[in-house]
C-alpha cells in the first residue's frame, strides 16, 4: 500500500514540476474561466434581482468547460512522446498512475478556482461565503468527482484526432449529476436559504465521487489494456 | 536484478507458443512460437507490417495475445504480477520522455517510478554512460533526435532490465549516436542480459545478434542460429525468404 501511495506522489510531484515549467494548464484554464466570469457579467442589468438564481450556474459552467481545457492539456504531456505508454509499462499498479493523474488535475483545478471565485465574486457582487463556509466543501466535492471522471475520459479520449469535441461529449452526460448538485448546493447558499436543505445535494455529489472512485479503481486495467 | 522463478534460467527464458493477434478482421500475428534462452540477442528484420512491433507488445505486456501464450521463465506473462514489468526494459520509436523536464528530472522521475535505490548516483552514472552529463539539465525540448534516443536508452536502462526489447533504436540515429547505442548493446549483451531488438538494418542487426529471426505477414519465416547463417550471404537470405 505503501509504493501505491509512493506511485501517486511521484506522478503528482512530477505533473506539479511539469506545470511549474510550462504554465500550460493552469494558464489556459484560468484565462478560459476568468473570461466566461466576466463575459457573462454583462448580460445582467445593473441591481437585476433575478440574477442570483442563475449565477451558480454560471459559475460552475466555467469551471467545467475551463477544467475540460486543463484535462486535455494534462492528458497531452502523457501523449507526446509516448509517456502514457512508458507509465503503463513500469511496475505499478496501474490505477494508482491514474490517481495520481487525478490529484495533479484536482489541484490545477482548485487553483483555477481559488483565482477565478473572487472574480466572480467582485463581477456578480455575490459572496458564496457570506451564510456558510460550507459552500467550500461543495467545491472541492464538486472538483473531485470532475477530476476523477474527467482523468478518466481524457485517458479514452486523447488518442482520439477528435478528443477536444470527443471529451466533452463523453464527459458531461456523466457529470450532470455533480454539477447540478453543485450548482444547486451554491444557489442556495448565495440566497442564504436553509443550508441543511443543501445536504442531500452535497450527499448526492459525496455518493457520486465514491461511486465513481471505486469503479475507476476496480475496472481501471481492463480500460488502459489495449 | 534477477528473476525471483529461475528454476529454467538456462533453458526456455523466453518462450512464445503459438501467439496470434488480430486486430479486428486484421492478423498481425499468425501463431509465432519460439524459444529464447538468457542472455540471448534475437534480432527481428522484416518489412513494415511483418508484426514486429506487434510482438514486441506482446513481449513487453503492452498488449496481450489473442490467442497463445508468453512464457517467461515457465511464468505465463498474463499471469505475472505487476513488479514483473521491472525485468523490461524498452527503447520504443517514441522517446518516453516529458519534454518539459531536464533529461535529470526525466531520469529521476522513471528511477522513482522503478523503485531504483541509489536515485542520484544511478541517474549520474547513465547519463555518463550516454554522454549527456554536460546537457542533463537542458528542457529535452531542445534536444535534437539523437540525443533524445541516448536519453531514451538511459530511461529504459535506469533499472538495471533482464530483458531489453528495442523497436527501430537506430532510426534518425547520427553516427556518434549510433555509436553509442551499439557499445551499450555490446555491453549488456556480455553483461548476459536477453535483448529483442526489431529493426530494419539488416548489418547492423545480424553483427549485433546471437540469434536472427525474419518475420513476413505476422509469421515467423525464419529463425535460427547466428553462427549458422553466413554473414556475407545474409542480405540474399533475407530477400530470397520475403519473395518464397
Amino acid at each position: 500500500m505503501k509504493k501505491y501511495f509512493k506511485t501517486i506522489y511521484y506522478i503528482f510531484e512530477k505533473d506539479i514540476m511539469l506545470e511549474m515549467k510550462s504554465k500550460e494548464v493552469i494558464n489556459s484554464m484560468l484565462i478560459f474561466s476568468l473570461l466566461t466570469v466576466i463575459v457573462f457579467s454583462f448580460i445582467f442589468e445593473p441591481g437585476a434581482e433575478y440574477k442570483i438564481d442563475l449565477v451558480g450556474g454560471i459559475l460552475w459552467m466555467a469551471i467545467v468547460f475551463a477544467g475540460i481545457l486543463g484535462l486535455n492539456k494534462s492528458m497531452m504531456s502523457e501523449i507526446n512522446g509516448g509517456n502514457l505508454n512508458a507509465l503503463l509499462l513500469a511496475p505499478v499498479d496501474k490505477s494508482a498512475i491514474f490517481f495520481g493523474k487525478v490529484l495533479s488535475n484536482f489541484t490545477f483545478l482548485i487553483f483555477m478556482e481559488f483565482v477565478t471565485i473572487p472574480i466572480f465574486t467582485v463581477f456578480y457582487n455575490v459572496n458564496i461565503f457570506k451564510y456558510t463556509l460550507l459552500s467550500i466543501s461543495v467545491f472541492i466535492l464538486g472538483t473531485y468527482g470532475f477530476s476523477v471522471l474527467g482523468t478518466l475520459f481524457s485517458i479514452i479520449s486523447v488518442k482520439s484526432r477528435t478528443r477536444e469535441v470527443m471529451l466533452p461529449i463523453l464527459l458531461l452526460p456523466l457529470m450532470i449529476p455533480v454539477i447540478l448538485a453543485a450548482i444547486q448546493s451554491i444557489n442556495i447558499f448565495i440566497k442564504g436559504d436553509e443550508i441543511s436543505d443543501a445536504f442531500r445535494w452535497i450527499k448526492l455529489i459525496v455518493s457520486f465521487d465514491l461511486v465513481f472512485t471505486f469503479v475507476v479503481y476496480a475496472i481501471f486495467d481492463y480500460i488502459v489494456e489495449e | 536484478m534477477e528473476f525471483s522463478h529461475s528454476k529454467e534460467t538456462n533453458s526456455d527464458f523466453i518462450k512464445l507458443d503459438g501467439v496470434k493477434k488480430s486486430y479486428g478482421h486484421i492478423d498481425a500475428l499468425k501463431g509465432v512460437s519460439f524459444v529464447l534462452k538468457k542472455g540471448d540477442f534475437l534480432s527481428v528484420f522484416g518489412p513494415n507490417g511483418a508484426g514486429k512491433s506487434t510482438l514486441l507488445k506482446i513481449l513487453s505486456a503492452q498488449t496481450r495475445p489473442t490467442k497463445g501464450k508468453v512464457y517467461f521463465n515457465g511464468i505465463d506473462l498474463g499471469k505475472q504480477p505487476d513488479e514483473f514489468r521491472k525485468t523490461f526494459g524498452v527503447i520504443s520509436h517514441l522517446p518516453f520522455l516529458y519534454e518539459n523536464l531536464s533529461a535529470y528530472d526525466n531520469l529521476k522521475f522513471y528511477a522513482k517510478i522503478y523503485g531504483v535505490q541509489d536515485i542520484e548516483v544511478k541517474v549520474e552514472t547513465i547519463l555518463n554512460k550516454v554522454e549527456l552529463t554536460g546537457r542533463k539539465n537542458d528542457y529535452v525540448r531542445g534536444y535534437s533526435r539523437g540525443m533524445l534516443q541516448r536519453l531514451s536508452i538511459a530511461r529504459a536502462l535506469i533499472h538495471d532490465p533482464d530483458i531489453i526489447l528495442l523497436d527501430e533504436p537506430y532510426t534518425g540515429l547520427d553516427q556518434h549516436a549510433s555509436f553509442i547505442l551499439t557499445n551499450i548493446l555490446k555491453e549488456q549483451f556480455k553483461n548476459n542480459k536477453t535483448i529483442i531488438m526489431v529493426t530494419h538494418n539488416l548489418s547492423r542487426g545480424f553483427d549485433l545478434a546471437s540469434k536472427v529471426a525474419i518475420m513476413k505477414k505476422g509469421e515467423l519465416a525464419l529463425f535460427e542460429e547466428k553462427e549458422r547463417l553466413p554473414e556475407a550471404e545474409f542480405e540474399d537470405i533475407y530477400i530470397s525468404t520475403l519473395e518464397n
